[in-house]
């Protein structure tokens, strides 16, 4: 199987590869997947007073698709407030990146990161967890 | 010059040899003729070269020209070994054994087996992949009439303890089917000192044409009959009918001829540049070569890289042509279930490399290979999590991970 010049693009330049302090408390930091099930993401967001996402970083332990769909993410996240964020659906990151059907659950796993990250943030911030459709893949 | 991409996949298939190839061509055009047409010059020839084909296939084996039936490939001869034996020893009994990290088209028709009232022990595998033979032995019933073993293994490479497992075999009276897709031409492999009753074998995977293989079957102590499983003409002693493919057994036995001749230096120098790629790699920390090193194919290394994914790793290398146990790579998202039958935890098996090396590859390649490999590990392994936590002491098991 042939990958799309986006996919190699962000895998081979990852954007936003990093670490944030996840202890601060304007940081969420959403860590999804499961090593046996050979995909890890972690995807961490910073947030400033207008619930504008400021920074984003990301590190996968995952195929070429799962890299760059959680690259691609980071980039999707800065500028965005919080709530737009919440807006980001796989199937953009699939359309965006020309994913085929056996590398959906690699953007599915973005879009939890990305969820799940949020949710920290919110729950930090003494926000309730947005409640998610259990997503499976 | 180096060319890049640079093939190191030899256990999925490997380039046909140009001297195989030049045997091949005239059996295209005007050899073109059917090797059972017994009226004409055009089916003597082609009758000639497929016989002097079967005495190359049969010199590689040490076996009778007479005990090879030829097949369209190892997938073929390992059905028509398991079902044919199981058809026609029907009478002695039901219960065939086999391993749980043989090839899937052993272990399908073993499980076609069970589906037509057949019952089937897939032996487990130790750690090093290698059989327990004593486990071997306990699973034999009054009912056993087939063991079959693969010689050597496509993903790990190692070898089992064939005249072991045969004269247990004998011992209790069971016929012995071993699938030497992996071994035949690369390591020494003799029917008779080996104690083998039926085994397997493709042009494909020694430098010769896809679509030709062999099934080979006993003659003599025990005399061994198989059930065809495609009917026909009759051709290749009632046992595979169809009408030869004979380029493509012209190309196997050139191949096997070849093989054989340059078996003994080829091996120590594979050996050589597999060693020298395993110990280039496994310098760096959390590199795990698997399965046993000691008996194993002199071509094939496996190595688990801890903390990166098979198939994203495989992208970054993605000048070299290898294979992962990763499950990304298949359809099925389960990792390779030869690695986890080792007991290989998920998170290994999804960060392997099978590294197969063969009759053309140079030291040259080998040394790109090490960079390449060692590049694309620490590249990863900065965008790895686990990595991450793995250098921050965090004891990746005591997380909670999200079931998915
Ligand atoms: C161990 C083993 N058995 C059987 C086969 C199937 O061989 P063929 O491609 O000739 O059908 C292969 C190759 O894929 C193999 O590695
Ligand atoms: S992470 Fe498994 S296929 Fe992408």
């Amino acid at each position: 199987m042939a990958y799309s010049e986006k996919v190699i693009d962000h895998y081979t330049h990852p954007r936003n590869v990093g670490t944030l302090d996840k202890a601060k408390k304007n940081v969420g930091t959403g860590l999804v997947g499961a090593p046996e099930c050979g995909d890890v993401m972690r995807l961490q967001i910073e947030v400033d007073d207008n619930h504008v996402i400021t920074d984003a970083k990301f590190k996968t332990f995952g195929c070429g698709s799962a890299i760059a769909s959680s690259s691609l993410a980071t980039e999707w996240l800065k500028g965005k407030t919080v709530d737009q964020a919440m807006e980001i659906d796989n199937m953009d990151i699939v359309e965006e990146l020309a994913l085929p059907p056996v590398k959906i659950h690699c953007s599915v796993l973005a879009e939890d990161a990305i969820k799940s990250a949020i949710n920290d943030y919110r729950v930090k911030n003494g926000l309730e967890p947005i409640q998610l459709e259990k997503s499976h893949h | 010059m180096l060319e890049l991409p640079i093939y190191l996949d030899n256990n999925a298939t490997t380039p046909m040899d140009p001297r195989v190839l030049e045997a091949m061509l005239p059996y295209f055009t005007n050899k073109f003729g059917n090797a059972a047409s017994r009226n004409h010059s055009f089916g003597w020839v082609a009758e000639e070269a497929v016989d002097y084909a079967r005495g190359q296939a049969a010199k590689i084996i040490g076996a009778n020209e007479k005990e090879i039936i030829f097949t369209s490939g190892a997938t073929e001869s390992n059905n028509l070994a398991i079902k044919g034996v199981f058809e026609m020893y029907q009478q002695k009994g039901n219960h065939i054994i086999t391993v749980v990290t043989e090839h899937k088209c052993v272990l399908d028709s073993a499980h076609h087996i069970e589906k037509i009232g057949g019952k089937v022990t897939f032996l487990q595998v130790k750690p090093d992949g290698l059989i327990d033979l004593k486990e071997l032995e306990d699973a034999i019933t009054d009912k056993t009439i087939l063991i079959s073993v693969m010689y050597a293994n496509n993903e790990i490479g190692v070898i089992q303890p064939v005249r072991e497992i045969s004269a247990i075999a004998r011992k209790h009276g069971v016929l012995f089917h071993t699938d030497a897709t992996q071994a035949v031409g690369k390591i020494p492999v003799d029917v008779n000192a080996d104690g083998i009753d039926l085994l397997s074998f493709t042009g494909h995977k020694l430098y010769g044409p896809k679509g030709c293989g062999a099934l080979y079957v006993r003659r003599k102590n025990p005399r061994v009959k198989v059930t065809a499983q495609i009917d026909g003409g009759g051709h290749e002693r009632g046992m595979r009918s169809g009408t030869l493919n004979v380029p493509g057994i012209v190309g196997f036995g050139k191949a096997c001829e070849i093989a054989m001749e340059e078996m003994a230096t080829e091996s120590v120098r594979l050996a050589a540049l597999r060693d020298k790629l395993e110990k280039g790699v496994t310098v760096m920390e959390e590199t795990y070569v698997n399965g046993n090193t000691e008996n194993r194919l002199p071509h094939v290394s496996n190595v688990s890289f801890k903390y990166v994914e098979g198939e994203g790793l495989m992208m970054a290398m993605k000048d070299l042509a290898v294979s992962s146990g990763s499950a990304c790579t298949s359809a099925s998202l389960e990792p390779s279930y030869v690695l986890k039958s080792l007991g290989l935890n998920d998170d290994l098996a999804h960060s392997s490399i099978r590294f197969g090396l063969g009759r053309f590859t140079t030291e040259e390649e080998v040394d790109y290979a090490i960079e390449v490999t060692k590049k694309a590990v620490t590249h990863l392994r900065e965008l790895s999590p686990l990595w991450e936590m793995f250098k921050e002491g965090i004891d990746l098991d005591s997380i909670e991970w999200a079931e998915h």
